[in-house]
């Protein structure tokens, strides 16, 4: 076997996190992009670049920041001890913010501009066939926006993936914890175990490849043109 | 303004760009409204705030008995709680469903509260026997099983319109819903439409620039320019008004209603009766006693102070002069004639008029060159 205890359990920590990542990020862009879609607020401006954010930052900017602000001195740190949570930095779930939080702008802006590019109109027949915001919402827009939803997975999921300044600045490397996959290499190649480093990062390459085939050939459009 | 049972109130008022939508306007029970103008005359807003897709600064929007929109009593239902029908010039059917889905989703959320008055043939219906005849009244049930991307832009409009009908509105809204349309699936369209018009009870709010389609469909005729309205009446009556042409130039012609008196199978011919007189015309096959409206336009008229001898023109009537306006060009004269209680247009010269001695009250004969039979 030429993957260690330790790779496997870094490749299984990178699935979950991934997918945890994925799933949160969907629950909570798709709602930031129907409202950015959707709003004339003032607001739209500055909330729109707040979520962009993540995408010119240097990773270890916003670790940095998270580290700081989810720390036992940091303000959502504070509140997480306040609730009984402990501290983040250093465990999963800290691990899982800064994932969602960095590759937000990857769920949001596909999400966003499927919603945009349906424009008020499958709404508006929506209400005028009777339907509520909420039932138009579930039963047309989202259904509608389904390429841009999957787009949205297939990024988030890769992000997480490949990510790696933001898990080293929060995550601390972990074995078991918080130690995934691109750490792990890191680790390999920093001890010169370059034929471990192989497998895994060999590895990552053929699983990437076989996740991003799949997402796209699910993410056929639906009802395209049949000659 | 005394409101008839059944009659319709549309009163808004709309800040837009460059000037202020401001109607008032008293719709009929049943049959098709046509809301008639250029571009950007404010037809589509009155439609969208009708719907209350929009929303007027000040407005009353009451069909029949029911009050969707009064601003003086603070009243404003949201659309979907108001039981309108409502077809967008492009058919927007939801992509992601088959036709049938499409044609059901309305269903399903239907209970449009109040009584219902079945608009379909049949009176008050259930709601699958609503859709069931929604179908049928469009011929779209071969159609159920496809994807909107699997239909012609015809066959698309027929299923945005049957899924309309299939929520039993008390009023349906058609915004240029053959706009979209090339010419051949225009005319695909247009006997559907007047199938509707001819057996359903809902009344329709119908928004459209073409003088094709005015003619053929409308009942009742609102005339929009710049938010205000400059006509309103029975279709044939603003038709035939030319102290403001509704129609200019070539499209300027009365409206007739008949039905077939009468068949020469021998020259192909039939005659159509109206209120005053009857014109021959190519038959068509339409069995005697079937309903049918003429279009005559003004350029295919011409007078003659006695009766006409040795014509090839099969048409001449005995009419009297109502009225004259300049026309469009300094040298042409549009007339209107009462034949009967019916009224039509012809466009003649200056010239004749005055050598003619026409005057109004005075009694002479009109030529029908051609007649356009619209069902």
């Amino acid at each position: 076997m030429p993957l260690s205890g330790e790779a496997l359990q870094a490749i299984r920590l990178t699935l979950e996190l991934a997918s945890l990542t994925t799933l949160l990020l969907l629950l909570i862009a798709t709602p930031i992009a129907w409202w950015l879609s959707a709003t004339r607020s003032r607001w739209r401006a500055p909330v729109s670049a707040l979520v962009t954010l993540p995408l010119v930052l240097p990773p270890t900017v916003l670790g940095f920041y998270l580290l700081v602000a989810l720390g036992p001195d940091g303000l959502l740190g504070r509140l997480t001890l306040a609730l009984g949570w402990g501290t983040l930095p250093f465990t999963f779930s800290g691990l899982l913010v800064g994932s969602v939080i960095f590759s937000l702008p990857f769920a949001v802006l596909p999400i966003q501009h499927a919603f945009e590019a349906q424009g008020t109109r499958p709404m508006e027949v929506a209400a005028t066939l009777r339907a509520r915001p909420l039932d138009a919402f579930f039963s047309v827009a989202l259904p509608l926006a389904r390429p841009g939803l999957v787009t949205a997975a297939i990024l988030s999921f890769a992000h997480t993936v490949g990510e790696f300044g933001v898990v080293l600045m929060i995550g601390g490397n972990i074995p078991g914890k918080t130690r995934v996959v691109s750490t792990q290499i890191y680790g390999h190649v920093e001890a010169m175990e370059y034929a471990q480093a192989h497998w895994l990062a060999g590895g990552m390459v053929l699983l990437s490849f076989t996740v991003l085939l799949a997402l796209s050939l699910m993410k056929r459009p639906v009802g395209r043109k049949v000659p | 303004m005394t409101q008839d049972a059944g009659c319709s109130r549309i009163r808004l008022e709309v800040p837009r760009a460059g000037f202020e939508l401001a109607v008032d306007l008293a719709l009929p029970a049943t049959g098709i409204t046509v809301l008639f103008g250029a571009s950007g005359s404010g037809k589509t807003t009155v439609l969208r705030c009708v719907a209350g897709l929009e929303r007027a600064r000040q407005g009353l929007v009451q069909i029949g008995a029911e009050v969707w929109q009064d601003d003086a009593a603070g009243i404003f239902l949201p659309t979907w709680r108001r039981p309108v029908g409502y077809v967008f010039q492009e058919a927007s059917l939801f992509e992601h469903l088959t036709v049938g889905a499409n044609t059901r989703y309305g269903l399903k959320r239907g209970s449009s509260g109040g009584s219902s008055r079945g608009g379909l043939p049949g009176g008050s219906l259930g709601a699958s026997q609503a859709l069931d005849s929604a179908i049928s009244l469009l011929g779209i049930g071969k159609l159920l099983d496809r994807l909107p991307s699997q239909l012609s832009g015809g066959e698309r409009q027929r299923v945005a319109i049957a899924r309309a009908l299939a929520t039993q509105p008390r009023l349906l809204l058609l915004d240029e819903p053959l706009a979209a349309l090339d010419h051949a699936r225009k005319q695909e369209i247009l006997p559907w439409l007047e199938r509707l018009r001819d057996e359903l009870k809902t009344p329709m709010l119908y928004v459209t620039h073409s003088a094709d389609e005015l003619a053929r469909l409308a009942d009742h005729l609102v005339v929009l320019d710049h938010g205000q309205v400059k006509a309103e009446g029975p279709a044939a009556a603003v038709l035939s008004s030319i102290q403001s042409p509704v129609l200019a130039g070539d499209d300027a012609g009365a409206l007739l209603s008949g039905q077939v008196a009468e068949r020469d199978p021998r020259w192909h011919l039939c005659r159509v009766a109206f209120d005053g007189g009857s014109l021959w015309l190519r038959d068509s096959g339409l069995p005697v006693g079937h309903a049918v409206r003429l279009r005559v336009l003004a350029r295919d008229v011409s007078i003659a102070t006695g009766e006409p001898q040795a014509s090839s023109i099969q048409n001449h009537l005995p009419c009297t002069i109502e009225s004259s306006a300049p026309d469009a060009h300094p040298s042409q004269v549009m007339v209107r004639v009462s034949v009967g209680a019916s009224m039509l247009l012809a466009r003649i010269t200056a010239r004749s008029f005055e050598s003619l001695g026409l005057r109004q009250g005075m009694n002479a004969w009109v030529m029908v060159k051609s007649v356009a039979l619209l069902q």
